[in-house]
């Protein structure tokens, strides 16, 4: 049955190179390697652009065009170009991250209202406290609806490790692909959709936590929203 | 360069093929979502319920990965893993879970007051629909459809993961080739090259279907 390899307990073993928890670790592993790596350039950057409103064409067009890349091919090129190994995925992985974080960063900051920036340099800030006391807060839900649309297609790439001769999820959908094994191949694909929803549901965690009462609304007694800007879905694998 | 020349002489085409079988792939399911997403979306704004269900499902959507859906789709339609259809039903859903969105979206945007002027004129409501909310709609419902479009067109390359057709062919090509440039790049450039072109166009469609948004930039 197609379900077979995904409840065979001897594929859950904690022990097997090849078991679920081993390739969900190595998953985990390249998908926070890439996203690390991706925020500590982008954010910054974002955050400089949407401050000072310099530049702000190269972060909306570089969001378009991240949005335009098809990821097999960015991997591709950068194995090509690097070689196989961890640096070249990793390399496709950041490539990928850094648009929506950039776009969405640059976003957030730009839509605090002038406002309320007029007040706080009024009231004697710095221009670093005003970004990172004012600005950043205000703009951190929808800042991080974009790390949730970057880590979502990181988490939907890291498949294509595999075909780099990695490990991760992706190896069920590939060796089982190149076996016949559909059992396998539906096994990497279900564990791999409930580890991309699991993952959005922490950072939407991770939002209500970080995101002040005040800023969505939950310490005026409204209804909470959830900033979430259009990306586009799970990419590549 | 001189490789790409003669890979292009040698491979044209295939290239030409992969070419639009990935136009074919990449625009049919945002075609039939276009259309899906108009009732639905008029239905998620007029009732609250039906949205809830809508966008909480469209969300859910959004997060499977798509190689995850190509190769589990199979097994729910009972379709073969080779079967374009899998790629047409995938990428259908995810521009549907987007396009309900700002359909919806879109026509929360038309202002009240218009529409009752609309009804005192004497339009009845399914005139009213077409002739006055949709087109007032249409900025927010078009500017999905360009996120819809050039997201399907990136999309349609991890197909040939699987063995399907479209531009990722020369991705996959140039793995086996030993990770050889020319067709890697070929694919690359057409595949951002049909995104950018797809997206001008409902850009110029835009203008075309909103000609108030030009006259009057008040």
């Amino acid at each position: 049955m197609t379900l077979d390899y995904l409840l065979d307990a001897a594929n859950w073993s904690l022990t097997s190179p090849d078991g679920f928890p081993q390739r969900i670790l190595e998953h985990l592993g390249y998908t926070f390697l890439a996203l690390v790596i991706a925020a500590v350039i982008a954010f910054p950057i974002g955050l400089l652009i949407g401050h000072t409103g310099r530049g702000a064409l190269v972060a909306i067009n570089l969001g378009n065009a991240g949005r335009a890349l098809p990821t097999l091919g960015v991997l591709m090129l950068a194995l090509a170009l690097v070689g196989i190994g961890l640096v070249p995925v990793t390399f496709a992985l950041v490539v990928l991250a850094i648009p929506p974080i950039l776009a969405t960063t640059y976003a957030g900051i730009q839509s605090v209202a002038d406002e309320t920036v007029d007040a706080a340099r009024g009231v004697g800030m710095t221009e670093a406290q005003i970004a990172w006391r004012v600005e950043v807060p205000i703009a951190m839900p929808i800042i991080i609806g974009g790390l949730r649309n970057a880590s979502l297609q990181v988490v939907s790439t890291a498949t294509i490790a595999a075909y780099a001769g990695l490990g991760g999820l992706g190896r069920y959908l590939f060796d089982g692909l190149a076996t016949l094994q559909y059992d396998k191949v539906v096994a990497g694909a279900i564990v791999l959709a409930v580890l991309a929803v699991a993952i959005d549901l922490a950072l939407a965690g991770a939002q209500r936590l970080l995101v002040s009462p005040g800023v969505d609304g939950r310490g005026a007694g409204n209804r909470p929203t959830t900033a979430r800007p259009a990306g586009r879905p799970a990419g590549a694998g | 360069m001189n490789e790409l020349w003669s890979y292009l002489e040698t491979n044209g085409g295939n290239v030409l093929t992969a070419l639009l079988q990935h136009i074919w792939l990449a625009l049919l399911p945002v075609a039939i979502a276009f259309v899906l997403s108009l009732p639905l979306g008029a239905l998620a704004h007029r009732y609250g319920p039906v949205r809830h269900v809508a966008l909480t499902t469209g969300s859910v959507v959004y997060t499977v990965p798509s190689l995850a859906l190509l190769l589990l789709l199979p097994g729910i339609l009972g379709t073969s893993v080779l079967d374009p259809l899998n790629v047409v039903i995938a990428l259908t859903l995810y521009s549907l879970a987007l396009l309900v969105r700002t359909t919806a979206d879109g026509l929360d945007a038309v202002d009240s007051t218009v529409l009752q002027a609309a009804t005192a004129m004497g339009y009845r409501p399914l005139r009213r629909w077409f002739a006055v909310q949709l087109p007032l709609a249409m900025p927010v419902i078009l500017t999905g459809l360009r996120v819809a479009t050039v997201a399907n067109v990136s999309m349609v390359s991890v197909a040939a993961l699987i063995g399907i057709g479209g531009l990722g062919q020369l991705f996959t090509r140039g793995f086996q080739l030993g990770f050889y440039l020319p067709p890697i790049i070929i694919g690359l450039v057409l595949s951002v090259t049909l995104a950018v072109i797809a997206d001008v166009l409902i850009v110029a469609l835009q203008r075309g279907l909103t000609p108030w948004s030009r006259a009057g930039a008040r």
